[in-house]
């Protein structure tokens, strides 16, 4: 238990003391929120969608959350490179814990992003539907957080060095954020997108967050809540198994 | 060494490989609770290798290691629970304070913490970093980390402590303090000392045993003294030098160390 909170601690810290990094990575959404989110906003009126910002708010908390977790997740790497993950792999605990620990702390650190992200969404006119289910959003917020750290993990245990993390970032990341319905409504899409969505987890997260903060959604939170915890589960054995394998 | 004594260390015929290359090649050798061992032999002889197996970051290519009777294959945490290191690589958390770094190591060793703060006073004061325990490491000078993560691989007072090569880019001053430290704790604890080094007089003042290693291979294995008369030679430079034949090229060592450093870092693997 102690390795697993003291690990967890040090990612808070380190994000708490990376301020420069905390706003940066607000950057992102905050140009989703406001150029697409007026730059579309008349166009899905016409189309008779309604409110735009209504619309793409929990999709763009869902693109931080997913970016913040695979980067911190990814972070092994680094650890690697600068050497402080020979220290953790030679001590004498589980290895899981420490995969538990550091991943734990990585989705903390995602979660309050998508906090924060959430509180900027007011700024740009967004309101949720219904108060009574915002705190229902955020145990979603967490489940997707925790999710793509894992995801994060695992793939960091696999690759060496940078060169990796770029192909991962293009080929993985990106294609999951926008296949995943954080920008565009699921109803009649193309087949191939339609099923490609169907297969991407965060549609299931952005989705589970559109229920609870815009009172629309797609597959329902009884499905969201099962796939996401099936995927989280699984990441998570697959991301422990990969981080008890690692040789450094 | 007393026969009697089980070894604390035991290696039979271990051997890796690197794709084609063979970076230890059936290396034998035990060491004694108790002893100072150093392995001897210029950069790219597989001494870092051998450790990072010995110490379960490396799995074998073949060959059998014992760590206090256990097995680094197998039981891993009871082989890890023996041991401290010294990497030579850094093996800090920048974003860290020096404090913290320790405190974390205190933690996943389990060290209880009222033991454990009092140590980490102890260890900063011997370190000469008490005054900056609040930093972040990031700011520190390459032999102030040194210093720090030596505080930490002692923190937990482990029955065999690995160096690899410490004494890498410390002035001469902290290289002292750090083997009378050393030499101290193995008086004192009785704490095994397993260190790697390519400074000859380092070798030859602080182990008791040396095991000269080239290519992968222990070519001798003995005190210095022995290993001088055995060569018939002065200093154990010399002794080096017939074993090898070769010279251990010292003082090109820096710019090759940082050679290696930079080429690690950017290294396809
Ligand atoms: N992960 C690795 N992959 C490929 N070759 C390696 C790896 N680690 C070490 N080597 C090679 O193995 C040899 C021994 O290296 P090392 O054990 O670091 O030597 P030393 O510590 O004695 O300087 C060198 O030729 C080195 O390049
Ligand atoms: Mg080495």
């Amino acid at each position: 238990m102690s390795t697993i909170y003291i690990l967890w601690l040090r990612q808070l810290k380190r994000y708490s003391r990376s301020r420069a990094r905390m706003i940066g990575s607000l950057g992102q959404p905050l140009l989703f929120l406001f150029a697409l989110g007026f730059g579309f906003a008349p166009i899905y009126e016409k189309a008779g969608g309604g409110d735009y910002i209504q619309f793409i708010a929990p999709g763009v908390i869902g693109m931080s959350i997913l970016f913040t977790a695979v980067l911190s997740g990814i972070e092994i790497i680094w650890e690697r490179q600068f050497g402080f993950l020979k220290e953790t792999m030679v001590a004498p605990v589980p290895r899981m814990h420490i995969m538990l620990g550091r991943t734990l702390g990585g989705a903390t650190v995602a979660f309050i992003q998508g906090f924060v992200v959430f509180l900027i969404t007011f700024l740009a006119g967004f309101r949720p539907e219904s108060m009574l289910m915002v705190p229902l959003a955020f145990p979603f917020m967490f489940l997707i957080a925790l999710l793509f750290t894992a995801l994060g993990t695992g793939i960091a245990c696999l690759l060496q060095d940078f060169q990796g993390f770029h192909l991962f970032m293009n080929f993985l990341v990106m294609p999951l954020f926008f296949l995943s319905g954080a920008l565009f409504p699921l109803e009649g899409l193309p087949r191939p997108i339609a099923i490609m969505a169907s297969l991407d987890p965060l549609s299931y997260g952005v989705d589970a967050l559109r229920i609870t903060l815009s009172g629309v959604g797609h597959f329902g939170l009884p499905v969201d809540i099962t796939v996401l915890s099936l995927v989280t589960a699984l990441f998570l054995g697959i991301g422990s198994y990969l981080f008890s394998r690692i040789q450094v | 060494m007393q026969p009697s004594t089980p070894p604390i260390i035991d290696v039979r015929d271990l051997t890796k490989q690197f794709g084609s290359l063979t970076a230890v090649d059936h290396v034998s050798f035990s060491v004694a609770p108790g002893e100072i061992f150093a392995f001897l032999g210029p950069n790219g002889a597989g001494k870092t290798t051998t450790i990072k197996m010995l110490t379960t970051l490396l799995r074998p290519t073949s060959g059998e290691i014992r760590i206090n009777g256990h097995d680094p294959l197998h039981e891993q945490d009871a082989v890890r629970r023996s041991f401290g290191i010294v990497f030579q690589d850094p093996s800090l958390d920048d974003e860290l304070t020096a404090w913290e770094n320790l405190e974390l190591h205190g933690v996943l060793y389990g060290v209880p913490k009222a033991l454990r703060r009092k140590r980490m006073d102890e260890l900063l004061t011997i370190v000469g970093l008490t005054d900056r325990k609040d930093d972040l490491v990031r700011v520190f000078s390459g032999g102030m980390r040194r210093r720090l993560e030596i505080a930490r691989g002692l923190l937990h007072h482990p029955l065999i402590l690995f160096l690899d090569e410490p004494t890498l880019g410390l002035d001469p001053q902290t290289r002292n303090h750090l083997w009378s430290y050393v030499t101290d704790l193995n008086a004192k604890e009785g704490i095994t000392v397993f260190l790697t080094t390519h400074y000859m007089e380092e070798a030859d003042r602080i182990a008791q045993r040396i095991a000269v290693i080239d290519h992968g291979k222990i070519i001798a294995l003995d005190s210095s003294e022995a290993l001088k008369q055995k060569t018939g030679t002065q200093t154990l430079e010399e002794a080096f030098l017939s074993l090898t034949g070769s010279a251990i090229r010292d003082e090109d060592a820096g710019a090759i160390d940082q050679l290696r450093m930079h080429s690690k870092l950017w290294r396809k693997r």
